[in-house]
């Protein structure tokens, strides 16, 4: 049961040949069974999904069920859910229950999805190898040796190790398509203002979206139908009319143009990664498409940009953790200023204390322009690029990742080199731009990612080309476990 | 960039994070290779360039001023590490 797809589950609740509940109890025992291995989940909440299973099951008995009734999920645990931990992997929210549900939450209950628990991730989303996490590391599926990648690294594990069929997750400089990647998972991050950050907690607000990781373009496209939604509570979400992602995926793929930037097949790139990629564009070929090569000249610009402007907004979006109104409080502060500094001293690991200095840094007298100011504009000339490559082509592919999954401890010591693992994610958040990334191959049986860029509010018809080429391909189907 | 212990230590009191005096020399250093990556932005022009604040240059947008959330004042005081008579306790502020 386990093996069974979102689509898949949503056939055979109707058809009667399992329940929510079986399938439900059937993955919190491989949960409790197998999870020790990997570390995906830091929450597992087996009661209220049992609850939750048994209301869908009555809802579809009745006939009145929306489509995602009784279908299984997790929560990254950046995302609040009422009455349930909502940790961001960080010791400062180890004891935090938030009191209400994040928008995209209440818009998954809605649609009948059963929450089995909540994910792993790099703390308050700040990592690409989900080292970062305050709970330990999350293990590759494919390899435990291996790290499967971040910060959504929880989610992409979950979904790829067969314990929940789709996962929210979300992505703030790649942080959706760069797990999914590693672990051969499809991952999908919407245009900025798809999907409501109310109850994300934030990191860098301007860049921060949440989107589903699934096992398909298919599943994928059925969880964002859920979870986008124009939400007054969040006043960058932007104001479309309810889409569903599931219509056009049978259409066509013929006289579709693709840009392929010089930029992502450079230095850098791993040559077995580049050539599983170039296999999936020239499948896409077949099936009618067209390849354009096209540049983004500013690409190098995005790496040095983005970690001026996420680590300025985490600065002073990580200020509300004073110890005052929630999270950790050191012990007997001798006064107000002694505890602030120890309750974050504390509370915050080494890369989060990081990201708010280098943020301090840059928003401070003196180096707001040359470094804050500067990386804005720089931020313009990143979107620039991508305006006009959209001018020629319908979407731009490349690599997610330089090459596939790295060993756990190979770059902790080296802030640098993790930073670069999303070289060619970033740009896709600076711009705003919805970006994707399926299983397009192996590499010493280690996934490959093929990243999809769309054009603003694109995102059918990525899952289209995406559900066309998992049509004529079986990479996403090859399994971890 | 090279970071001195000194700016960090100044750093360190803005951001309101305490950080001992043994890993200082390491946060430094650390600061110093983000900054170094950073630095590269120095090189390109931007002259007349917009700064971009927003992904979709989209305005603020506004609300009618009507009250929407009810008073969630005990839900949110549980959360505190500590209060008191319904308000927040910390350390005494002014003597």
């Amino acid at each position: 049961m386990h093996q069974l797809t979102i689509a898949e589950i949503i056939r055979g609740l109707r058809s009667k040949e399992f329940s929510s509940t079986e399938l439900t109890r059937h993955l919190l025992g491989r949960i409790q069974q197998l999870d020790g291995s990997y570390n995906s989940f830091i929450s597992i909440t087996e009661e209220k999904a049992l609850a939750q299973a048994k209301a869908a099951d009555q809802r579809l008995a009745d006939g009145d069920a929306p489509v995602l009734c009784g279908v299984p999920i997790a929560h990254k645990d950046i995302i609040c859910t009422s009455g349930v931990r909502t940790s961001c992997a960080s010791k400062m929210l180890d004891n935090f229950i938030p009191p209400y549900d994040a928008t995209l939450v209440e818009n998954l209950n809605t649609a009948g999805t059963v929450t089995l628990g909540k994910t792993n991730m790099d703390e308050f989303a700040m990592g690409s190898s989900n080292e970062s996490s305050y709970y330990g590391p999350v293990k590759n599926p494919w390899d435990t040796g291996y790290v499967p990648g971040g910060s959504s690294g929880g989610s992409a594990a979950a979904v790829a190790a067969l314990l929940v069929p789709g996962a929210t997750a979300t992505d703030t400089g790649g942080s959706i398509r760069q797990p999914a990647a590693l672990t051969n998972t499809t991952g999908l991050k919407p245009t900025y203002g798809r999907v409501s950050r109310f109850g994300v907690v934030a990191y860098a607000s301007s860049l921060d979206q949440a989107g589903p990781i699934a096992r398909n373009a298919e599943d994928a496209a059925h969880l964002l139908s859920a979870m986008a939604s124009h939400d007054p509570k969040d006043s960058t979400s932007l104001d479309h009319p309810h889409t569903d992602f599931t219509a056009g995926l049978d259409n066509s793929v013929a006289g579709l143009k693709i840009g392929v930037p010089k930029e992502y097949f450079g230095e850098g790139l791993n040559p077995e990664t580049a050539s599983r990629v170039q296999d999936a564009l020239k499948e896409l070929e077949k099936l009618g498409a067209q390849l354009v090569d096209i540049s983004l000249p500013h690409t190098e610009l995005a790496i040095p940009a983005y970690y001026v402007i996420a680590p300025a907004e985490a600065s002073a979006n990580l200020s509300r953790f004073d110890g005052v109104r929630y999270g950790h409080r050191c012990e007997d502060p001798s006064d107000l200023r002694d505890l602030y500094m120890r309750s974050r001293g504390e509370g915050f690991g080494e890369e989060v204390q990081r990201r708010i200095l280098v943020g301090t840094y840059a928003l401070s007298a003196g180096y707001y322009d040359a470094y804050y100011n500067k990386a804005q504009q720089a931020r313009r000339l990143v979107k620039q690029d991508f305006v006009q490559a959209f001018d020629k082509v319908d979407v731009i592919m490349g690599p997610t990742t330089p090459s596939p999954a790295f060993k756990l401890g190979a770059k902790s010591a080296n802030p640098i080199a993790m930073y670069l693992e999303d070289i060619y994610t970033i740009a896709t958040n600076l711009a705003g731009l919805p970006g994707m990334s399926i299983p397009c191959g192996l590499v010493n049986n280690m996934p490959v990612g093929l990243q999809i860029t769309g054009n603003y509010l694109d995102e059918a018809r990525m899952l289209n080309i995406a559900h066309q080429y998992q049509q004529v391909t079986d990479w996403h189907k090859a399994s971890a476990v | 960039m090279a970071v001195d212990t000194q700016t960090v230590e100044k750093l360190a009191e803005l951001a309101r994070i305490a950080i001992s005096k043994q890993t200082i020399e390491e946060v430094s250093n650390r600061l110093g290779d983000v900054l170094q990556l950073v630095d590269q932005l120095q090189a390109v022009n931007t002259d007349g360039i917009a700064p971009m604040a927003h992904p979709l240059d989209e305005i603020q947008v506004l609300r009618a001023d009507k009250i929407t959330e009810s008073n969630n004042r005990k839900d949110f005081l549980e959360l505190a590490p500590q209060t008191e008579d319904g308000l927040y306790l910390v350390p005494k502020v002014i003597d």
